[in-house]
Order: C-alpha cells, then sequence, then structure tokens
C-alpha cells in the first residue's frame, strides 16, 4: 500500500493517457480514494463504465486539472471562488468526512488517549517532544504515558489533508498561526514526512511514538490506534460517523459561493474539530464534452446511489439540498453539448 | 551517391564476370568510412544527450536561479504557498547521507574485496562472491522496504538511543549525535546507502585486485611481508585505479538514491546538527513533490535541485578522473 502511492505519482502522466476510451478519468485527494474507489467498482458492475482514479495528492490534482490530463481533479482543500472564476472551473463538494489522530503507543487503545487543539499545536511544533509531557498528562490523567519521544508523522506532498489539519491548527493555537500558517504543504518545523494518507498510516503503524492524521477509512481499514479530541465547545469527542455529522450539520453550502466552505473546528457538543468536505474540480468548458458528461454521469449515479456506501465507509454523504444545488449548478455552468 | 546505389553497380559487375579491381576497392573504402561514420554518431549522439539534458534542466530551472540568485544555495526555506525555495537542506542531506554512505561502505566493501582475493579459502569464494553480485542486483526499492520496516525499527529501539546516551553525552561532538531517537533520519538513510554501494565497491575492487601479478604478491611475500603488508604495499596500490572507479560509482549512486532513501530519511526540509535527525535530499524532494507542483517557481525549484545534482555528480566524476590523471603523472607513465 505504501509503496502504490509512491509508484502511482510517478506513474500518473503515463497511466491519464493509457486509460482506455471509455474510462473517466480523475486524480487527486488521497483522502477520498476509498470511497471513489467503492463507487468507481459499484458504478462499473452497474453501467459497464470504468473509472481512472489516481490518488496522488490533492495539490497534483489540482495541477493535474490545470494541465487538462484528467477529466476531473479532487481535492480537500478547497478553491477560492476567485481561483476557479480565473482557471474556468466549477468546483463542488462529493462527500464529506473526519481526520482523525492515530497513534502508536504500546498498552494504549483506541479512545483512550485524549488530545485538544493547543497541545496538538505543540507536538506538530515540536515544543512538546515526549509522550509524558505534562501538557498531554494533564489531558490524559489516567493514562500512563511511556517516557517516550514523539515522532510526529505529516505530509509530505502537497495534501488537503494537510490543509483541513493546518487550517484547524491555526483557528486553535495562535502560535500555530503565526509561525505555520495553512496550506496544503506547510513548513513543518518538526517531525516525518510521509507521502500520502496511507504514507502517513503506514509509518505510524510502524513507529513507536508516533502520531499521525489520517482520513477515517485509513485508520479504520489499517487497525490504528486512533485518540479522542476536546472540541470547540470543550466536550470530548470519539470519532464517529455521527461525531462527523454534527459538525457537518452546521455547514450552510447555499450561502457559499463555488462551495468554498471548511468544516474544521465548527461549535455544537458532538461536533468532531476535524470534520471535511473533499472537492471535485471541473472545466466549465470541457476540452472533451463526451468525456465531461461521462464523469457528471458518474457523479450524479454516486450522489443519487453512492449514499449507503459513503456510510460503510464512515464518510457522510452530502445532503439532499445540497446535492440538488450541485446539480444546478452543473445544468447551468458546465456545456453539456 | 547511395548505398543502394553502389550496391545495386556492385551486383550488375559481380554479373558481368570479371571485376574491376578499382571499383571493389572503392567500395571496401566506402563501407569504412561508413562504419567509422556510424559509430562516431553514436558516440556523438551521447554527448549531445548529456548536452540536451544539462541545457533543458538549465533552462527549466532558470526561473528559480533568477528569482532567488545565490540565496537558492544557502537558504534552507521550502515553502510553496509562499513561493519561498532554497536548496541548502536537501544538498546538505544528499552530501550527509553519501559521506556516511561512503565512510562505512568504502573500507567494508574493501575489507570483503580483500577476504575473498587474498584470505578466503576457495569453497567460499564462489557463495561469498555470488552473493554479493546478488546484493548489487537487488532494486532499491526493495532496499527502501527493508530499511523502513528492518533497519529503522532497530535504529529507534535500541542503536539511536545508544548513541545518544554515549556519544551525545560528550559536550561539542554530542551535537553531532543529539535530539530524539525516531528511527528516520538521515543516520539511518546513510546506513541503507552503505549497504547499497558495498556490492558495487566490493564486487569491482575484487576483480582488480585479481588483476595483480601473482609474481608480485610472491615475491613481497619471498622476502618476508605479512599479508598485511602486502595487500596495503603491493595489491592495494597497484589495483588503485580499478578501485578509485568503482568508490566513484558507489559515490555517483549514493547520492542519487531515490526511493531507499525517501522511505527512511524522513522528509523534512531542514537542516540539523545531528545526524540524528530528519533530513531530505535532492532525489528524495523531487519524488515526493514533483507530482503536485504548480508550474512556474515550484516546478523551477525542483528543476533547479535536480541541476544542482548533475553538477554535483558531474563534480564527483571530474575529481575522480583528474584524481586518476595526477597518479599516472606521479607514476610516469
Amino acid at each position: 500500500m505504501f509503496i502504490r502511492t509512491l509508484i502511482s505519482a510517478t506513474i500518473v502522466a503515463a497511466s491519464v493517457t493509457c486509460a482506455s476510451a471509455g474510462d473517466i478519468s480523475g486524480a487527486g485527494a488521497t483522502f477520498p480514494f476509498p470511497i471513489y474507489a467503492k463507487w468507481a467498482d459499484a458504478y462499473k458492475t452497474a453501467t459497464g463504465d470504468g473509472l481512472n482514479y489516481q490518488s496522488i495528492g490533492s495539490g497534483a490534482g489540482i495541477k493535474q486539472i490545470k494541465a487538462k490530463t484528467v477529466t476531473f481533479g479532487a481535492t480537500d482543500a478547497p478553491l477560492e471562488p476567485k481561483d476557479l472564476d480565473a482557471a474556468g472551473l466549477e468546483q463542488w463538494p462529493m462527500v464529506m468526512g473526519g481526520i482523525v489522530l492515530v497513534v502508536n503507543l504500546d498498552g494504549i487503545k483506541s479512545g483512550e488517549l485524549v488530545i485538544d487543539g493547543p497541545t496538538l499545536a505543540q507536538i506538530y511544533l515540536g515544543t512538546i517532544t515526549k509522550w509524558n509531557d505534562p501538557a498531554i498528562k494533564k489531558l490524559n490523567p489516567k493514562v500512563d504515558l511511556p517516557d517516550l519521544a514523539v515522532a510526529a508523522i505529516h505530509r509530505a506532498d502537497g495534501s488537503g489533508t494537510t490543509f483541513n489539519f493546518t487550517n484547524y491548527l491555526d483557528k486553535v493555537s495562535p502560535e500555530w498561526e503565526a509561525k505555520i500558517g495553512e496550506s496544503t504543504s506547510v513548513e513543518w518545523p518538526s517531525g516525518i514526512g510521509a507521502k500520502g494518507n496511507d504514507g502517513v498510516a503506514n509509518n505510524v503503524a510502524g513507529t513507536k511514538g508516533a502520531i499521525g492524521y489520517v482520513e477515517y477509512a485509513y485508520a479504520k481499514q489499517n487497525h490504528l490506534t486512533y485518540a479522542n479530541m476536546i472540541n470547540a465547545a470543550g466536550k470530548t469527542v470519539a470519532p464517529t460517523i455521527e461525531a462527523f455529522q454534527a459538525a457537518a450539520a452546521n455547514a450552510d453550502w447555499s450561502k457559499a459561493p463555488g462551495f468554498y466552505l471548511i468544516l474544521s473546528n465548527q461549535p455544537g457538543e458532538q461536533s468532531w474539530p476535524m470534520t471535511a468536505a473533499t472537492f471535485i474540480l471541473m472545466y466549465k468548458k470541457p476540452v472533451d464534452v463526451t468525456a465531461s458528461n461521462a464523469a457528471l454521469k458518474f457523479f450524479t449515479y454516486c450522489y443519487d446511489k453512492g449514499a449507503d456506501q459513503a456510510k460503510a465507509l464512515d464518510y457522510i454523504p452530502m445532503p439532499d439540498a445540497v446535492i440538488a444545488q450541485v446539480k444546478k449548478a452543473w445544468a447551468a455552468d458546465i456545456a453539456q453539448n | 551517391m547511395t548505398a543502394s546505389a553502389i550496391e545495386t553497380m556492385a551486383q550488375a559487375q559481380a554479373d558481368s564476370g570479371p571485376q574491376n579491381r578499382a571499383q571493389a576497392l572503392a567500395r571496401l573504402k566506402f563501407a569504412d568510412v561508413g562504419f567509422r561514420l556510424l559509430t562516431q554518431l553514436s558516440a556523438t549522439l551521447v554527448l549531445l544527450l548529456l548536452l540536451g539534458v544539462a541545457i533543458s534542466l538549465f533552462i527549466g530551472s532558470w526561473p528559480a536561479f533568477r528569482a532567488f540568485g545565490f540565496d537558492f544555495f544557502i537558504s534552507d526555506a521550502w515553502s510553496p504557498p509562499k513561493e519561498r525555495f532554497g536548496a541548502y537542506a536537501a544538498i546538505y542531506g544528499t552530501l550527509a547521507t553519501s559521506a556516511i554512505a561512503m565512510l562505512i561502505g568504502v573500507p567494508v566493501g574493501l575489507g570483503i574485496a580483500v577476504f575473498l582475493t587474498e584470505l578466503c579459502p576457495p569453497s567460499l569464494r564462489r557463495p561469498i562472491g555470488v552473493a554479493i553480485e546478488l546484493l548489487a542486483g537487488i532494486p532499491s526499492i526493495i532496499y527502501g522496504i527493508w530499511g523502513v520496516y528492518y533497519l529503522k525499527p532497530i535504529m529507534q529501539a535500541y542503536v539511536q538511543p545508544a548513541i545518544i546516551a554515549t556519544l551525545g553525552a560528550v559536550p561539542g561532538v554530542g551535537l553531532l549525535f543529539a535530539g530524539p531517537p525516531l528511527g528516520y533520519g538521515v543516520l539511518t538513510a546513510g546506513l541503507v546507502l552503505a549497504v547499497m554501494i558495498l556490492p558495487f565497491v566490493t564486487a569491482i575492487s575484487r576483480d582488480v585486485f585479481e588483476t595483480v601479478p601473482p609474481v608480485l604478491k610472491e615475491a613481497a611475500y619471498g622476502v618476508g611481508a605479512t599479508t598485511f603488508e602486502v595487500v596495503g604495499g603491493i595489491v592495494i596500490p597497484y589495483a588503485r585505479v580499478g578501485v578509485i572507479g568503482g568508490v566513484m560509482l558507489a559515490l555517483g549512486r549514493a547520492l542519487g538514491e531515490t526511493m531507499a532513501v525517501t522511505f527512511v530519511i524522513g522528509n523534512a526540509t531542514r537542516v540539523s546538527a545531528s545526524i540524528l535527525a530528519q533530513g531530505t535530499t535532492i532525489s528524495a524532494m523531487i519524488a515526493n513533490q514533483f507530482a503536485d507542483a504548480d508550474p512556474g517557481l515550484f516546478t523551477a525549484s525542483l528543476l533547479a535541485l535536480g541541476f544542482i545534482l548533475f553538477i554535483i555528480t558531474f563534480i564527483v566524476l571530474a575529481a575522480a578522473r583528474l584524481m586518476l590523471a595526477r597518479m599516472a603523472i606521479k607514476e610516469g607513465r
């Protein structure tokens, strides 16, 4: 799996051109890859049309769609409306999910460790270097924390997960905001870089004392130990689909031009603090209208029939009202003949 | 006159009985010249390719050099969103990991070669020789997997804590061995590289050691030299050109190695005094970030990194040539 991302990144240029005529080609975010793969599989069974999706990271997805090598780009870091207009791109949210903290500590099980935003920022700033640091101890009085170095794992590639993660740290830590900021790729003051959500998952699984941030499905599939978090309301929450949904319920998509909306650090007692939507980018005036229409047909299928599959993988399907809004935008903006 | 025209002429003559001697000779001469031109073309093609790679890399990286100037070489900033780029961290990581690899790989590799040619019982010679050659054939990604799944946990659990507790406690020098034991880092990457270059050093040294005339060694043994003296005084000096060639080949591989290093170095664009800290190398940076680099300064900076690696490799090879030439002069050859 670790190798897969590394290889897929290097062969992307080759594979997108090799895609067979009937296939829809897309590239980008690794965060929604598990659900896109599942949808593609179901769509292939239902219609016979395949999807060739390269999970190479949000930054690369934006690059590929701008280079017009793919029919659609996928990103977790939404483009701002002015960038969309400049490039002639249409953007919409496809599905929502949670970013969770995964740790590798002997004897500590999922949900036993609690971390809050400021402490997380200190860990990634490199000011907290040991697991038995007073700040972590204070949050976890009952947990036997080892005298072990903290290996903070982050993304080495341009990543929408990193964008949402650093966006959250920005909101909870003034020091982080002043020193590092939010972006798909930041200048990490400490820690270890890994490529892709699966790279982070793998490094955490293989490194004692590691902490990392991945999309929930990656934590689940790799049987990683996740940590609970303290949200904006000051409550301890576990990463569950209910908690992601509580955060997502706050979103008012109808007032977001270009569907530009970030879901981190949402209010509400149940809200998971690192919830995120993932987006699709397509040209309003596509070069290949047939391919573009085929992609829209696939996305329509995902919206209409894919909700249960999304839930099964702990993603949150978009609400019906948002789907109607997205379809209206397609009809109005994307040239379909 | 085209080749096919000549052939038809030759054919016509062959059919018309007795051959014209001058024409036959001209035909042979033409074949000779043609062959020379063909080989010459092949050789020039290599030069053109080299030049083409260098020029296209330079053109691609020019925006970065123009934007950052000399700062590009001494800055360790690497921030795509802010469009601030510097190559220092990557250059440092590349040189540091290669230095560690050479420091370990060369003596060990030479030791193996000496053992194989001078001391090894014949029954062991073949198995060890074959094992070394197999080691050279393993794809680098396998070394990467080995590094991250086996070497790194051992480094983190045992080697690095031991180094930090002993060497790290020494004032001054301790800075080189400071920091939390995370497994990933410059030292781990250097060790993986050392294993990777070992077969190159060994295989080439062994081959050149075997070219040392037995009579020279026997003469030395005859006057009472020890094995160590024979190896140090006869074998290595006699074979040093080949040995240096092997070492340089190994260095070339270490400088450019990508995947195995990316797996274990920690991919952090920072320069730390400690060799236990995480870092990055030029090729690791390119492998990690090229896919999502925006056209513009980001891509130009990555290409500039590639250009710098090209130059570093070129300097290494040129230095090796120079060293060999100097030796030849000293020996009066």
